[in-house]
């Protein structure tokens, strides 16, 4: 159960970041680490205590396999995450080049 | 289990590095830290496909970071309702880790999950469809809608990357085209 709040631990982390930071790119990071924490948690609740990973081979019998649905759903979601930052981070070299600033407060104003 | 749990502390002294440091550049490198550690932390438990496309997409996502950062590392502001500003916050994950503890009570013990979906798919899944690795009989038959799904995704990613990206689009007659490139 502490490895479960450890992994929490790591999500406030990106949060905290997301919700306080300034700056484009260290809340595009709070959110990758969000994203980590997530996956983790995720193959953490599909672990099984002394299995083995879900391949079988000819030689050992099948007794005991850790879940193998979780791990395909996380193979997925990461692949999409790598998508969504890659489209964060377009905008915010967008962003810097209209505005010349990273910083979310003197991005207010409309400018056309 | 002890080096899960090394693993774990690991990760998290590097996100919160990552949050602190001034240097933009150094602190997407420790993002990176924290991915490789992630990967790890997934050949532990018994992950292995699942930690080699973390590694991949690790890499990757550093190269676009550094991209983005290069030579554009400028102060930003602090002055403002910083004490406001972090009380809310706090709260905010307060509310958040109450919430989340109270849920935790209901999860499986660590180590026993209760595999009600995935005991089909074990069974049969060598007689259904022929492939040893069962994750990837998982995405790519019995679930292989969600895989779908996913390519839709990210090609929609693509299409507005490209669409965010790109300088030249339709001028109006006598406006001059200014292009620098990058």
């Amino acid at each position: 159960m502490i490895i479960y709040l450890l992994c929490l631990i790591l999500f406030c982390c990106g949060l905290y970041c997301i919700l306080r930071k300034r700056n484009i790119i260290k809340i595009i990071l709070g959110i990758i680490i969000a994203e980590y924490a997530v996956n983790l948690f995720f193959i953490l609740v599909a672990y099984r205590m002394e299995g083995r990973s879900p391949i079988l081979s000819s030689e050992v019998e099948i007794v005991n396999m850790v879940d193998p649905l979780p791990q395909a759903l996380v193979l997925t979601a990461i692949v999409i995450g790598l998508a969504t930052t890659t489209l964060l981070v377009a905008l915010a070299m967008r962003i810097y080049e209209k505005y010349k600033t990273f910083d979310i407060t003197k991005i207010k104003e409309l400018r056309g | 289990m002890i080096e899960l749990y090394v693993l774990l502390i690991f990760m998290i002294i590097g996100a919160i590095i990552a949050i602190e440091m001034k240097d933009i550049l150094s602190s997407v490198i420790a993002v990176g830290a924290v991915g490789l550690g992630l990967s790890i932390a997934l050949l532990i438990l018994k992950a292995p496909d699942v930690a080699i496309t973390q590694l991949v997409v690790e890499i990757l996502c550093l190269i676009i970071l550094i991209r983005a950062t290069l030579k554009k590392d400028l102060p930003f502001s602090t002055t403002g309702r910083w004490l406001l500003n972090t009380l809310i916050a706090a709260g905010f994950i307060m509310v958040f880790l109450f919430v989340a503890i109270k849920a935790f009570k209901d999860l499986p013990e660590f180590g026993y999950p209760i595999m009600r979906v995935a005991d089909t798919y074990l069974k049969e899944g060598l007689v259904k469809t022929g492939a040893s690795n069962f994750v990837a009989s998982v995405i790519l038959d019995f679930r292989a809608y969600d895989t779908l799904g996913e390519a839709t995704v990210l090609f929609t990613a693509v299409i507005g990357v490209l669409a965010i990206i790109r300088r030249i689009g339709r001028k109006k007659k006598d406006e001059v085209v200014e292009e620098d490139d990058e």
